[in-house]
């Protein structure tokens, strides 16, 4: 291949045709709350984890609606269940579940589990 | 289905195109990218139309290019515009033809500004008399040359040689028209069909004898897009473009490619070599590339006019196979004549320069 000094961009459109929100529809039906998330961003910044890592809930939560659940099966293990998201969020969350329903719909591979 | 009521919708999305007597101005980069569709154009216009075109030698750049390109103020842009139509108003001409898109772009824009800000005129005016001691008037009608061969293609028309047609098979062939963004996206009031409907090319199309395709990404930009491609890093946004509009069209299998901006051709045009050497895809048929035109080229084309003399040869995508499809009598041996002497390009060595 000739070496232009560039390569093709990767398209960053969200295909949700292709994408599998299997994942987001299990956690969804287990715990209703998911679905009221306004993605503020309070989650991330009360977490411990996320101060140390590149943990964030508020992108893993959005990842999973997208259906985009690769980056999310590699960073949901880092949290530490301590809930502290749980008292920040405005809407009334239940954030420790969903991050627990995450990692359960993983394990049992939710029809995908990417 | 209310016919009545669909036409004073459309009604609402055509433009004034004047008649006769162009001040034409030419465009930066055109010269260099495909130098044969504006003396196409002014053969026709002079030629076939008998129109009269004016061409004044101390027109320069409208700046356009630097103003996206995020190197020159708008201020600056706006005094060498005006400075443009100081020649016109000077040669006697109101009717103002740009060959860009760009330019037309930023001349309307410009226009609009002053029409809503008449102190940033005054000022403009001010810095143009102090620093070249001339004066201007604004344009009667403002359209792009793509405006007026639209304008013109009946009678264009009524002259052709060829139609857009397979002569094989004799189907219409099948053409993606690409219109520049800054034609009608920025000002969709002040293009044939609006940013919406664009049909300033679908027009010609049609009227020569070739079916439009309506694919999904019709109206995503060629990705010229100035800053994603004059900063090479940046250029894989702008390939990424090109590459979803050919992913996008190539079901539909179009026969050739039309556009009506100094951009674009080139962007499409050689992006599909660029695209070929990265990831060894093609998107035409028989594994070889989507030809692309501009719209002076498809009009010689339609005319009879020599390909050569078109600059058809300046295309990275061989013209050859589309001249065969329509029938066209043509030397494929003066493809690299000059002055009567042949020359040939080296591919390679036009890489390594």
């Amino acid at each position: 291949m000739s070496n232009f000094g560039f390569t093709i961009s990767k398209a960053r459109i969200i295909d949700y045709d292709a994408n599998d929100r299997s994942i987001a529809e299990y956690i969804a039906e287990h715990e209703p709350s998911f679905r009221v998330c306004i993605e503020c961003g309070c989650c991330s910044a009360t977490c411990t984890t996320g101060n140390f890592t590149r943990f964030s809930l508020r992108e893993l939560q959005i990842f999973l609606k997208r259906g985009e659940n690769e980056l999310v099966r590699d960073n949901i293990g880092k949290c530490m269940l301590c809930g502290k998201c749980i008292l920040v969020c405005p809407r009334g969350v239940n954030t420790r579940n969903v991050v627990t329903l995450a990692r359960e719909a993983f394990n049992k591979k939710v029809k995908n589990a990417v | 289905m209310k016919i009545e009521g669909k036409r004073a919708i459309w009604s609402e999305y055509q433009k004034e195109i004047a008649d006769d007597r162009y001040f034409y101005v030419r465009s930066c980069i055109r010269q260099n990218f495909f130098p044969g569709s504006e003396v196409a154009f002014l053969r026709i216009m002079r030629e076939e139309l008998g129109k009269d075109v004016y061409e004044h030698p101390c027109h320069t750049t409208c700046s356009g290019i630097g103003y996206h390109g995020d190197v020159v103020p708008v201020e600056t842009a706006m005094t060498v515009v005006a400075r443009q139509f100081a020649l016109m108003t000077e040669a006697g001409y109101k009717n103002y033809v740009p060959s860009c898109i760009t330019s037309f772009g930023l001349y309307t824009e410009i226009l609009e500004t002053w029409h809503h800000f008449p102190e940033v005129e005054g000022k403009v005016r001010k810095q143009l008399k102090k620093a070249t001691g001339r004066e201007f008037e604004i344009p009667e009608n403002l359209a792009h040359a793509s405006d007026v061969i639209y304008k013109f293609r009946k009678e264009i028309g009524a002259k052709a040689k060829y139609k857009l047609v397979n002569k094989n098979t004799g189907e219409p062939l099948k053409v993606v028209d690409h219109i520049g963004c800054h034609y009608s996206k920025m000002f969709p009031l002040k293009g044939v069909g609006g940013a919406e409907y664009p049909y300033v090319l679908a027009g010609m199309i049609e009227e020569w004898g070739g079916q439009v395709i309506d694919y999904p990404e019709r109206r995503h930009c060629c990705g010229f897009g100035f800053r994603q491609y004059l900063v090479q890093a940046n250029r894989g946004f702008s390939i990424a473009c090109s590459k979803q509009k050919f992913e996008s069209m190539q079901p539909y299998k179009p026969d050739m490619i039309i556009t009506n901006c100094p951009g674009c051709p080139m962007f499409l045009d050689r992006w599909q070599y660029v695209i070929n050497e990265m990831e060894g895809k093609t998107y035409g048929c028989n594994g070889e590339g989507i030809p692309v035109f501009t719209y002076e080229e498809v009009a010689g084309l339609v005319l009879g006019y020599d390909p050569w003399d078109l600059g058809l040869q300046m295309h990275q995508i061989d013209c050859e196979p589309l001249l065969e499809k329509i029938g066209y009598e043509y030397d494929p041996e003066k493809k690299y004549e000059i002055n009567g002497t042949v020359t040939k390009i080296n591919s390679h060595s036009l890489l390594n320069i």
